[in-house]
């Protein structure tokens, strides 16, 4: 078997997988969910997720914790003014270039 | 509000999705070929996958040459958050999405787009959801491409910097909302205590970043859903 050919099949894989966990539920779910827990529940689902996936997980994602701590100081009070989404995030990828620039020249 | 077509309205939501995903797929770009993958292997991935998380976890396993089935498993788990997502969306569609229409949403149902469209008062239909997965998708697939030809290139300061970009978009995302609503700041506060518990206490960090979300998500909406149920005027704000 040619590697492109097991690229191929690893590729189906991945994609098939990641495909039918999203797609299945879109598919079957077509009436208007009643009970009153249920529709709360996938009310704060996307605030949750969103939440879990960026505590602790922003403090490691550049090169230093400060740099990571001050874009998210950064981040959380521009979105609290409502400013918008490429806004925040791009003053927040400002913060940590500039203090990675500080840090380096102290 | 405006005369925008929900279409074009669709577009305007998405461009910063698309400016965020430039720069993570380019992190992606840049990890795949540093693994041993070609440009091509990348951008087809990103192009077939479009799930940033799922795709860093796939490469070793490609790359690797692991058992197919730790790849479906390992997808499905770390990807399992988005059929969570689909049933919350299935809640927000109108009745201009057609059957077919589910087929195409679903394959762009992503973090942002989802959180995007759910952030919208009241229901949203097909031309706006077309509008908003379409730039996301030219800049995940572009950024990818960029950073496995030209990743080595750009310096280590500015793809430090890029890395926050995802995270300032989530935050933007769930900061408004929680303003106006104390319940939803719990949501928030809930899930992030959890995510930080299975982040640093020693046993339960070894649960993979992907369940670990799944586990946070459904424990503090269950949570929120029992103390504060949300009633029809809610939903909609």
């Amino acid at each position: 078997m040619t590697d492109t050919a097991q690229f191929f099949i690893y590729l189906l894989a991945m994609a098939g997988s990641t495909y039918f966990i999203r797609l299945l539920p879109l598919l079957f779910c077509k009436k208007k969910v009643e009970n009153r827990f249920i529709r709360s529940f996938l009310y704060y689902v996307p605030y949750a997720v969103l939440s879990a996936m960026t505590f602790p997980a922003i403090l490691y994602a550049t090169n230093s914790l400060l740099s990571a701590g001050a874009a998210l100081l950064v981040a959380l009070l521009l979105a609290y003014r409502e400013k918008s989404l490429l806004t925040v995030a791009a003053c927040a990828c400002a913060t940590v270039f500039l203090c990675e620039l500080l840090l380096r020249l102290c | 509000m405006n005369k925008k077509t929900p279409f074009r309205q669709g577009l305007q939501d998405g461009l910063p999705i698309c400016l965020g995903y430039l720069s993570v797929a380019f992190a992606f770009g840049i990890f795949a070929t540093n693994a041993g993958l070609r440009p091509w292997q990348a951008v087809i991935i990103s192009m077939t996958n479009v799930t940033s998380a799922g795709q860093l976890a796939g490469v070793p396993i490609l790359v690797g040459g692991l058992p197919i089935a730790e790849m479906i498993l390992t997808q499905c788990v770390i990807n399992l958050r988005y059929s969570l997502m689909s049933v919350s969306l299935s809640q927000k569609l109108d009745d201009t999405v057609r059957m077919r229409d589910r087929f195409l949403i679903a394959f762009m149902n992503t973090d942002e787009v989802f959180a995007v469209a759910s952030g919208n008062p009241g229901l949203v239909g097909r031309r706006y959801l077309f509008g908003l997965i379409l730039l996301p998708f030219v800049g995940w697939s572009a950024g990818t491409l960029l950073g496995a030809v030209a990743g080595s290139a750009l310096p280590e300061a500015m793809i430090s910097a890029l890395g926050v970009a995802i995270y300032g978009m989530f935050v933007a995302i769930v900061i408004p909302p929680a303003k106006k609503n104390h319940a939803v700041t719990g949501v928030i506060l809930i899930a992030v205590a959890l995510s930080c518990l299975l982040y640093y206490v020693p046993v339960l960090s070894q649960i993979s970043s992907g369940f670990s979300v799944i586990i946070c998500a459904v424990a503090a909406g269950a949570i929120m859903s029992v103390i504060k149920p949300v009633g029809e005027e809610a939903e909609h704000d």
